[in-house]
């Protein structure tokens, strides 16, 4: 049977790329920022206004009349605007003797009034949603009223999973290697507003601290799935994140348990200590996969394209291997079998010989390797 | 063109990620798979156009067979030559999630059970069901509706003749909510209602604007009748016509097909459904995916699906454990494993979905979640595939007592079911066939004599939309092909202490005879194209599926695996002492071969 790709293209981990961010709105609604303009991470480039929630008022109910005799008793018709504790249905019989009311619940405007259920519909005030620049970079295009195209110059590094959705700040290294492990006591009062970066894995204890102290968002190399699932407040189940309200954005490069840091993915960090930085938490393991990602934007080299999305595997490439027995391994491809290999549970798969860093060589299935991209 | 005319016929099925295209030829008369391909699907940005991937899927059959299918502008070469072409193009989709559909009933348990049912049965992944009863206040379920955004919507409520202001109530909602389609942002959101006829004035008025709204006969037209049929019509046509065609590329493949495009569960529906009718037999289907596990079944005609949308074994594998807790993940792993390092290894499959396991304990997690996966998939199976509720039924004492409401109990009836088909690369690729059927026996735990088959490289979607148009040739690969015959489950059924009598095998052929006691796993060896009459008998206090301590006579079919008797009980009870447990899982391992000796 043949075998397209049987090895993970590998996360982005690059010093220069140019980059375009789409912005749009979830309806059209007005764009603030022309093209050609410069924009900041913060810079509020479009927006618009949700339609309100609504509310159901029972007014037949309410009065205690039938559903049919209901529009004779209303005070206010479809499209009048109304406010919290204003009188929409009155009933009167008998001189005033038998009086009943129906109050407004919201401020908004009356949207339906039916005579067949005896239901009113008040819809209430619009929600106001903006959407920012999100990275440091120039409007390149406007999508009439709908959003705009931000193109950016910088570093991208793609983690393997987060939580939390968009945040920018300064990147603060808070390890001096990346197989030092985030503890509370590294987080202190200079770290508000700050992404930090960590090792081999962050604590629960340290992520309680980030939040303590306004930490923007914690770029790390594990976390314990016990631990986040504590953070969380409920266990991770579906690899679908980025909506978190916890506020801080957490970005894992490696995976779930204490796991060092991919050396390139920290020296990259390294070098831009201090820096101006985007990062979003947003992950999404399925037919389109989303990666939580960094920006660090910066004109100091040459910008270049993003590497596709696939490059080839050969003798050579240097990988990262992602699966237990080896999880977490680095090493280069000494040689790619053509032929089939029964592997211990008997499975017959494409392998790839690698050379660790330390010297031993192993066989493994090439779809337990991942292709560093360099 | 006629229907024996036809010899050569392309068919393929766009999935979310990949898109797997079959070439069957006729020779000698007869309809067999010839070879298959593969691609990714290039629904998604930065292809953004389904035939892209088709036409790769194509490109690589042409290469495996020598026959040109795509002429020098890439279009289909039709009809089929000595060398080239095809004489039929066939496909179904379920790229980009697949059909998503939301419900609206007014009882959950009752007409939003059907409109669930129905869009299930339609191959649609069902998003959410409003009811009157999902203990929801309005303003919530306006809100959930503005928040997702599926393809199209289903209501149903009332029947004929009844009340109308409560559907109506449930109409007023979704029309406040206005909700908005996945595709496309301009277009309307297909509507469709299946509710009380006499409402239908106000559904107009309510819906006719902002939505595509169409109506279809009641789905409950009283409460002792159920009609499915026009509603999944409906949705597989809206599906075609308002959702497809705004999905990338689908317009072009729309010109392309013989056929309409199916969506891929209904055409794998399809395809049990004829099988079952054909041979006159009860089915369970079963294809566990990377996010998700579609159960199908047939009892007595009846057919059912459901989708446990969050039970894979990719993306979806942490929620397993989730879900199942680890504690039954573990129960069937039959060594010591430490459990922290166990979640935090299935947490890691999750987020890197495409690794596969390379030591013998790794194979062994993996098959141990899938049994879960299964077993959960399957119990939410058997809690829709239910009679009607809330219908009126003569009861006697008996049944009072038995504590279960009209229409509760489930369609599936373990001790009726023929035959077992599974599906899903946890069961297709397992490195040993007897895993596949092991995985099976311990999920769904058959009763008395069962086949088992799994499907060898997911080939059912493309067959069921062939069943549409050349029933024969599909039935003929199906059965050829598609299948690969595992061999046969029996399991007696009734109390008994470990070691006991259970049951006695008295082969025809042979003479031999064997018994086996309460409690043990055998493995007797029948060719794949050989069948052995046997004559069954159970002890006294169980059941094979003649009654209890009856003895039966049948025709065992053989298979890669064989006949394994399974006289571990049902329910399957393991000792709780983890010791206990291991050791005896190892000797039930040993006794089927299950995993390479160490």
């Amino acid at each position: 049977m043949p075998i397209t790709h049987a090895y993970t293209p590998g996360l982005t981990v690059s010093e220069s790329v140019t980059l375009r961010k789409l912005r749009r709105l979830p309806l059209p609604g007005k764009v603030h920022v022309a093209q050609g303009q410069a924009v900041a991470a913060a810079d509020i480039v479009a927006s618009s206004e949700l339609p309100g929630n609504v509310a159901t008022v029972n007014v037949a109910h309410d009065l205690n009349v039938s559903p049919e005799e209901m529009p004779r008793c209303m005070a206010k018709a479809e499209g009048d605007p109304v406010q919290v504790g204003d009188v929409i249905a009155e009933y009167k019989a008998l001189w005033g003797i038998f009086h009943s009311l129906s109050q407004s619940p919201v401020d908004g405007i009356v949207e339906n009034i039916s005579n067949v259920t005896g239901q009113v519909l008040i819809r209430g005030k619009p929600l106001p949603v903006e959407v920012t620049g999100y990275v440091k970079g120039t409007v390149v295009e406007v999508l009439g009223d709908e959003g705009v195209v931000v193109e950016c110059q910088g570093a991208l590094l793609q983690g393997i999973i987060g939580i939390g959705g968009e945040a920018h700040g300064r990147l603060k290294l808070l390890a001096a290697t990346p197989d030092q492990i985030l503890e509370p006591e590294h987080i202190t009062d200079e770290c508000q507003g700050k992404i930090v970066v960590g090792g081999s894995l962050v604590t629960y204890a340290a992520l309680q601290r980030a939040c303590e102290v306004g930490v923007t968002g914690v770029i790390v190399g594990g976390i314990r799935g016990d631990d986040l699932d504590r953070f969380l407040g409920e266990p991770l189940g579906v690899a679908i994140t980025g909506q978190e309200d916890m506020g801080i954005t957490l970005i894992i490069t490696e995976g779930f348990g204490q796991i060092v840091m991919a050396q390139r993915f920290f020296e990259l960090l390294l070098s831009h200590d201090g820096q101006a930085a985007s990062i979003n938490g947003a992950t999404q393991i399925r037919a389109g996969v989303i990666r939580p990602e960094v920006i660090i934007p910066h004109t100091g080299a040459e910008a270049v394209l993003p590497p596709p999305a696939v490059s080839a595997l050969a003798v050579g490439s240097c990988v990262r291997l992602v699966r237990d027995p080896y999880f977490g391994l680095m090493g280069t491809v000494t040689d790619l079998p053509e032929q089939l290999q029964i592997i211990e549970t008997e499975a017959q798969v494409r392998v790839a010989r690698i050379k660790l860093e330390d010297g031993r060589e192993i066989t493994v299935p090439r779809a337990n390797i991942e292709l560093i991209q360099q | 063109m006629n229907s024996t005319d036809i010899e050569v016929i392309l068919a393929t099925d766009c999935g979310s990620t990949t898109t797997k295209a079959i070439l069957i030829e006729k020779t000698s008369g007869e309809y067999r798979l010839r070879t298959r391909g593969e691609a990714p699907t290039t629904v998604e940005a930065p292809y953004e156009d389904v035939t892209v991937g088709v036409r790769n899927a194509i490109i690589e059959v042409e290469e495996l067979s020598g026959r040109r299918l795509l002429d020098s502008n890439g279009q289909i070469i039709r009809p089929a030559g000595e060398d080239e072409g095809t004489d039929l193009y066939l496909s179904t989709s379920s790229a980009g999630g697949g059909l998503q559909v939301m419900v609206v009933g007014l009882v959950r348990r009752m007409t939003a059970e059907s409109a669930q049912r129905a869009a299930l049965g339609a191959g649609a992944i069902v998003m959410d069901v409003l009811a009157l009863d999902d203990g929801r206040l309005p303003h919530q379920r306006i809100q959930r509706m503005r928040e997702l955004r599926p393809d199209m919507i289903l209501i149903s409520g009332g029947v004929d003749g009844g009340e109308q202001r409560r559907v109506v109530e449930m109409v007023e909602l979704v029309a406040a909510a206005n909700p908005r389609a996945r595709l496309g942002g301009e277009f309307k959101l297909p509507i469709i209602y299946g509710g009380n006829v006499d409402a239908r004035p106000q559904i107009q008025q309510l819906l006719a604007e902002r939505s595509a709204l169409t109506m279809v006969d009641n789905l409950r037209p009283t409460l002792e009748r159920e009609e499915l049929g026009p509603a999944r019509a409906m949705i597989q046509e809206e599906f075609l016509h308002h959702v497809m065609s705004q999905a990338p590329g689908y317009g072009e493949l729309m010109n392309w097909t013989d056929a309409d495009i199916m969506p891929t569960p209904a055409a794998v529906g399809n395809i049990i459904q004829d099988i079952a009718r054909e041979e006159n037999i009860n089915i369970i289907g079963v294809d566990i995916g990377g996010a998700t596990t579609d159960v199908f079944s047939i009892f007595g005609g009846v057919f059912n699906r459901t989708v446990s949308a969050n039970l894979g074994m990719s993306y979806s594998i942490s929620n397993v454990i989730v879900e199942a807790g680890l504690d039954n993940v573990v129960r069937w792993i039959g060594e010591e494993i430490e459990q922290t390092q166990l979640a935090e290894r299935i947490r890691n499959k999750m987020i890197r979905p495409t690794t596969i396991p390379q030591w013998l304990e790794g194979l062994r997690i993996e098959q141990a979640v899938a049994r879960e996966a299964l077993r959960l998939a399957f119990e939410q199976h058997k809690m829709l595939a239910t009679g009607l509720k809330g219908i009126q039924q003569e009861r006697d004492i008996a049944s009072a007592f038995a504590q279960v409401q009209a229409g509760e109990e489930t369609l599936v009836d373990m001790m009726a079911l023929d035959l077992v088909v599974g599906s899903g690369g946890i069961l297709s690729h397992a490195p040993r066939r007897v895993q596949a059927a092991m995985m099976l026996i311990d999920a769904f735990q058959p009763e008395g004599l069962t086949r088992l088959a799994v499907d060898s490289i997911f080939m059912m979607p493309q067959l069921g939309v062939l069943a549409q148009v050349h029933p024969e040739a599909a039935r003929q690969v199906f059965l050829r092909d598609c299948l690969i015959r595992l061999g046969t489950c029996l399991a007696p059924v009734g109390p008994g202490r470990v070691g006991s009598p259970c049951v006695e095998l008295t082969f025809s052929d042979t003479g031999e005879t064997m018994s086996v006691p309460t409690g043990q796993l055998r493995l007797v060896e029948i060719g794949e194209d050989q069948t052995r009459k046997v004559i069954i008998n159970p002890s006294r206090y169980y059941d094979v599926g003649g009654g209890r301590g009856r003895s039966v006579t049948a025709s065992i079919d053989g298979g890669v695996v064989g006949l394994i008797i399974d006289t571990r009980g049902r329910p399957l009870q393991l000792p709780p002492l983890p010791s206990e447990r291991q050791q005896l899982l190892r000797s039930w391992e040993e006794a089927v071969g299950l995993y390479p000796r160490r």
